[in-house]
């Protein structure tokens, strides 16, 4: 009966001295938080899990999205990153599960160092995301968007490797601008174009006659790869756009969603990531100028360090969701 | 609590002579099941790309070894196993209650709405 009111004394019970379960107030607040933040989490990952079921014949796989890593250009090195990524993440909690073990026993010096490369890792872990980000919004081979929302991918014939549109389009002379809200009525604009049009990757697709187009549909755990007679006519009839990169409206690896997705739960925990940054900083600071050897207990360490641990968790489940599965 | 840990895991297969100690042992298992986890990712071996309950083998794998990650994750960096029971369950089954029913009613539900565009009049093909 562990959760029951422990006390006798009711003048104790009511001035907060109370400690059910055995936790302090501020340990128990951080559990109830962390609760309710897994389930905001589950949520978003069970909304993904909905959507790749809806269109489970048409997502994009992620093995062919997240190929690159820092410094390797060119190189199609699927996962690596990602790997590396997550090591950090749970090296950096390993650092802070030690801050918290020196804090009982009641060592500054190993507290203010353990927290210190913590936040390091966090840093660390933050500026791969920004640039896992970028390398998304940017893409790398180009696409074509179909009337129907479908993603027109182009490959090479013989070895069914991506060609990039930048390797095949052919240059048309053209007049078109971007349309800013300066030029005309003040309240129509439109987004920047992209480097090629429908018009041009079609010319350089006639031209070159290695090229045929993948879609979306998948099977055998294959992307379908069209015939080039089926890719000319499909191109010609349904293309709509070219898609370059990814946004919020559409994105070069296929479903729109799956970029939503991408930003929107890898941008929450990064956004979790940055805010634990954030405190272990306070924390860090307060270890320093002796705030807790003071106080006599390094709880606080020990709280915050649940939110950082917290935050390690999801990134284990977003990693398994996103990347592998 | 500073000397309350309990150090056994694996249901006391493993005993660790100090908290410290204990950490570090946890991250070896947490690298080696995440290293498992990138190479079966990039090899993909057939034997289990075959489905099994709607998905393919390896996805329960990546799935197993990840609820493996975050049990450990939970209960020795975030100290649950010196928790009392009573805070534990409550956490633990609160959560996992939730998550249970809502995936199950999406994914449900998604599965329906795949059927309904795979054999029904929508054209999606254009």
């Amino acid at each position: 009966m562990s959760s029951t009111v422990s006390t006798s004394s009711q003048g104790e019970v009511w001035a907060g001295g109370n400690k059910p379960m055995k936790a302090s107030y501020g340990k128990l607040m951080m559990w109830f938080f962390i609760v309710s933040d897994a389930l905001t989490f589950s949520g978003f990952l069970a909304a993904y899990g909905f959507s790749r079921f809806k269109f489970i014949d048409s997502w994009p796989i992620a093995d062919e999205v997240f190929t690159h890593v820092p410094f390797l250009h060119g190189q199609e090195l699927p996962m690596i990153y990602v790997a590396f990524m997550t090591f950090v993440l749970i090296m950096s909690s390993v650092t802070m599960v030690l801050a918290v073990d020196a804090g009982h026993h009641m060592k500054k010096a190993k507290v203010t160092f353990y927290m210190f490369l913590t936040i390091i890792g966090g840093l660390i872990f933050v500026g791969s995301q920004a640039w896992e980000w970028a390398t998304f919004i940017k893409g790398d081979f180009g696409a074509v968007k179909t009337h129907g929302g479908n993603i027109i991918q182009f490959v090479d014939a013989d070895s069914n490797h991506r060609v990039a549109l930048k390797d095949f389009a052919h240059s048309l002379p053209t007049d078109r601008v971007q349309h800013e809200n300066n030029n005309g009525i003040w309240f129509m604009s439109e987004s920047s174009l992209s480097s090629y049009s429908l018009e041009e990757v079609i010319e350089g697709f006639e031209k070159d006659s290695t090229i045929v187009i993948r879609t979306q549909i998948i099977e055998d755990n294959e992307k379908t790869v069209l015939s080039r007679e089926e890719s000319r006519t499909f191109l010609k009839e349904n293309g709509k756009y070219v898609v370059e990169g990814a946004n919020l409206k559409d994105n070069e690896y296929g479903s729109p969603l799956f970029a939503d997705f991408f930003f929107f739960i890898t941008g929450f925990h990064g956004f979790h990531v940055f805010s634990g940054v954030i405190l272990n900083i306070i924390i860090f600071f307060n270890v320093i100028v002796g705030t807790y050897e003071k106080r006599g207990s390094y709880e606080m360490v020990e709280k915050v360090g649940l939110y950082w641990h917290f935050v390690d968790l999801v990134w284990v489940f977003v990693f398994t969701f996103f990347y592998l599965v | 609590m500073a000397d309350a840990h309990n150090l056994e895991i694996f249901r006391g297969l493993i005993k660790f002579k100090s908290n410290t100690q204990k950490i570090w042992g946890v991250l070896i298992l947490l690298s080696i099941v995440t290293t498992v986890e990138v190479v079966l990712g990039i090899i993909k071996p057939d034997v289990l790309m075959q489905n099994f309950l709607s998905t393919k083998i390896l996805n329960w794998i990546f799935i197993i070894l990840t609820i493996i990650k975050a049990y450990y994750i939970t209960w020795d960096f975030m100290h649950m196993r010196d928790e009392t029971p009573a805070l534990r369950r409550v956490v633990v089954w609160t959560a996992i209650f939730l998550i249970c029913y809502l995936l199950w009613i999406l994914i449900q539900e998604a599965g329906y709405i795949f059927n309904t565009y795979d054999q029904g009049h929508i054209k999606t093909n254009f």
